[in-house]
């Protein structure tokens, strides 16, 4: 662990790659928090599905791959069919449980990602997998810090989509009804709002950004049945730290764990991955129970 | 106690006691079937009698379970020496090193985890609905990861625990009597407690916190307890589990939070939260269901475990005993006003 540390203080250009690497696949852990956000702040259902929504998306890409095609082809598929799945999920499931206690969503979301993940180890086995975009690779400092120019075709593709969801949030009139119904849904449905679709809709779009982003880290990084856990938990932590209806806190919050994560991957070694995001997850909450105990409120 | 509810208790005891002699081929399946009767009824305490939904229970069960591991080992040996062997130790003890080393285990098992959740409570309980559950599974998958990273305790390889040292069979039946114990114990403090005042105080807590503590009551030292029971006999239970099984490592058999730490939650609302039978009858079902179709389900039994949670959270969640309260309230003591059960409005406004 020292002489890890150690390194990095001798050879400085490290911290450029991890940081780099960091802020690539950061990117793609906001996109996953910003649709927890949304679904979190219009419906209030924890979704604990949600990686395994992007691990769906993943799956797609790599079929697309398998095939011969261009995996960045299938981020529009991707996303359209996760959208309908968003939306037979929300049908079928969420419709039911956005009245209920928070803990029936949580379970019952919960209930769907052991379904997902284990129809996937069905469908694909459990082996870790990747989707070749068939790119090359800028190297820079001599060779010393490379970086393949997928990651930054991902990152660009990440701010875009953020910035479009910005977009159709601010001027469309459906984004106008989703940002009413977060308010005040019954204000919303009193002046007219279906917020029965709003919620549909906002399930779906949740969705269909996890799948998007499923297509993007089955490209620049690995994809696995089981790996969704791992998602869902980053995109608590992002939404936790940074609170909802936030888009700018989220993206940094989702960059900075993403470079956390490669330096304490880096630090301490890759097998303390899973136990360094729960580790942030468990200090923020402590951190904002902390805060809001000077309130005497709890976090809730 | 009435007189078919004693009936009802005798015959439980008696086909306890029977059992391994009637099935001598699956004792340690009704040793388990006896844990999970216990990891339902601990779970309720929390979840379905206080409110406090925990998904990481199962970090008690783990903690227990090495406790008592590191204790057996560790009274005769160097553990660190025997875990970095690989199996070229072997462990040779007499029957006398054998059982103390088992029932010191057994006390620190139960002991550790207490402590564990005195701490813990202090740290978890400023949070409430969705993020304690966040926040308890975050702990127990933390807890996973960082003992199969401690090579002390042979971090992912795990440890072998020592051999029993009777003859063929009777380890079975020494485990699934240990297992039956715990259970009945667990079912009958919780009988007990159930009858005090620690009932009502947990159960206000589940119903207004806020209001609870305004009027005096002590919540986070009822919450304290109801984990500390809870952790109590689960690590028990882990210590218990860990010996039957003859070999732990953390991430599957020891921190189990996807199996073992969600059949607890299932279990308890399949039967129905927040009463003293719903977790047995929830666990005494769910199990024999799992035992029976596991292996015929090649492979899908996951798909239909995460099924049946859906399909109970969203359609069924008052659970067997909370559907049989709503059909029959006269069996559970409960007068029915006929004249106010025929009138609609009155059911609406109740």
């Amino acid at each position: 662990m020292w002489e890890n540390l150690q390194i990095l203080i001798a050879a400085p250009v490290f911290n450029v790659q991890l940081i780099l690497n960091g802020l690539t696949v950061g990117a793609v852990f906001a996109l996953a928090g910003y649709g927890l956000a949304l679904v979190w702040g219009v419906t209030n259902v924890k979704n604990l599905a949600q990686g395994d929504f992007v691990m769906m998306g993943g799956y797609v890409a790599y079929e697309f791959g398998k095939h011969g095609l261009n995996p960045m082809l299938a981020l529009v598929p991707a996303a359209a069919l996760m959208f309908a799945f968003g939306w037979l999920a929300y049908r079928l499931v969420i419709r039911r449980v956005i009245q209920l206690d928070l803990f029936t969503s949580l379970l019952a979301t919960f209930g769907m990602a052991i379904v997902i993940q284990q129809s996937l180890n069905l469908v694909f086995g459990p082996d870790v997998r990747t989707a070749r975009s068939g790119l090359g690779e800028i190297k820079m400092f001599g060779g010393m810090v490379e970086i393949t120019e997928i990651r930054l075709i991902a990152f660009a593709l990440c701010i875009l989509l953020a910035a479009g969801m910005v977009l159709f949030m601010k001027k469309s009139r459906m984004g106008q009804a989703i940002r009413a119904t977060a308010q005040d849904a019954r204000a919303a449905r009193v002046l007219g709002v279906n917020t029965d679709r709003v919620y549909a809709l906002t399930y779906s779009i949740n969705a269909a950004i996890c799948g998007a982003a499923g297509v993007l880290i089955a490209m620049i990084w690995v994809i696995q049945p089981f790996y969704g856990i791992a998602y869902s938990v980053r995109a608590f932590v992002i939404v936790t730290a940074a609170g909802l209806g936030n888009l700018a806190a989220v993206i940094m919050t989702a960059l900075g764990l993403g470079v956390i994560e490669q330096y304490s991957g880096f630090v301490l070694g890759a097998q303390f991955q899973q136990a360094t995001i729960v580790g942030l997850l468990l200090a923020i909450l402590i951190w904002r129970q902390i805060a809001l105990k000077r309130q005497r409120k709890a976090l809730q | 106690m009435t007189r078919p509810s004693l009936l009802l208790h005798v015959a439980i005891l008696v086909a306890g006691i029977a059992a391994p002699w009637l099935f001598p081929g699956h004792s340690v399946q009704f040793a388990v079937l006896w844990l999970m009767i216990l990891f339902a009824q601990t779970w309720d305490t929390m979840g379905g009698q206080m409110g406090y939904n925990s998904l990481g229970n199962i970090l008690f069960f783990g903690l227990g379970m090495y406790v008592c591991a590191m204790t057996q080992i560790g009274l005769y040996y160097d553990l660190a020496a025997y875990t970095a062997s690989s199996g070229a130790i072997k462990i040779d003890f007499t029957d006398q090193q054998y059982y103390v080393g088992l029932a010191l285990g057994v006390v620190l098992a139960a002991l550790v985890p207490v402590a564990a959740a005195a701490i813990l409570s202090w740290i978890l309980f400023g949070l409430r609905g969705p993020y304690f559950a966040i926040g308890t599974l975050g702990v127990a998958i933390a807890a996973a990861e960082l003992t199969s990273a401690w090579n002390y305790v042979g971090g992912g390889s795990g440890i072998a625990m020592p051999v029993f040292p009777g003859g063929p069979g009777s380890r079975e039946r020494f485990f699934y009597f240990a297992c039956m114990v715990a259970a009945m114990l667990c079912y009958l403090f919780l009988r007990w407690l159930y009858g005090t005042r620690f009932r009502l105080a947990i159960n206000a807590i589940r119903d207004d916190e806020d209001k609870a503590e305004a009027l005096g009551l002590h919540t986070r030292r009822y919450k304290m307890v109801a984990w500390s029971v809870s952790a109590f006999f689960l690590g028990i239970a882990g210590a218990l589990f860990g010996n039957m099984t003859g070999f732990i490592e953390p991430l599957e058999v020891a921190y189990p939070t996807l199996t073992f730490g969600i059949f607890m939650v299932a279990m308890t609302l399949l039967g129905g939260k927040g009463t003293l039978w719903g977790p047995v009858l929830g666990a005494v079902l769910f199990y024999t269901l799992k035992e029976v179709t596991w292996t015929y389900l090649l492979g899908w039994q996951w798909i239909a475990l995460g099924l049946l949670i859906i399909v109970n959270v969203v359609y069924f969640q008052q659970g067997i005993m909370g559907w049989l309260q709503q059909r029959k309230p006269e069996w559970f003591g409960v007068r029915v006003d006929p004249e106010a059960a025929s009138d609609p409005a009155a059911e609406k406004r109740g």
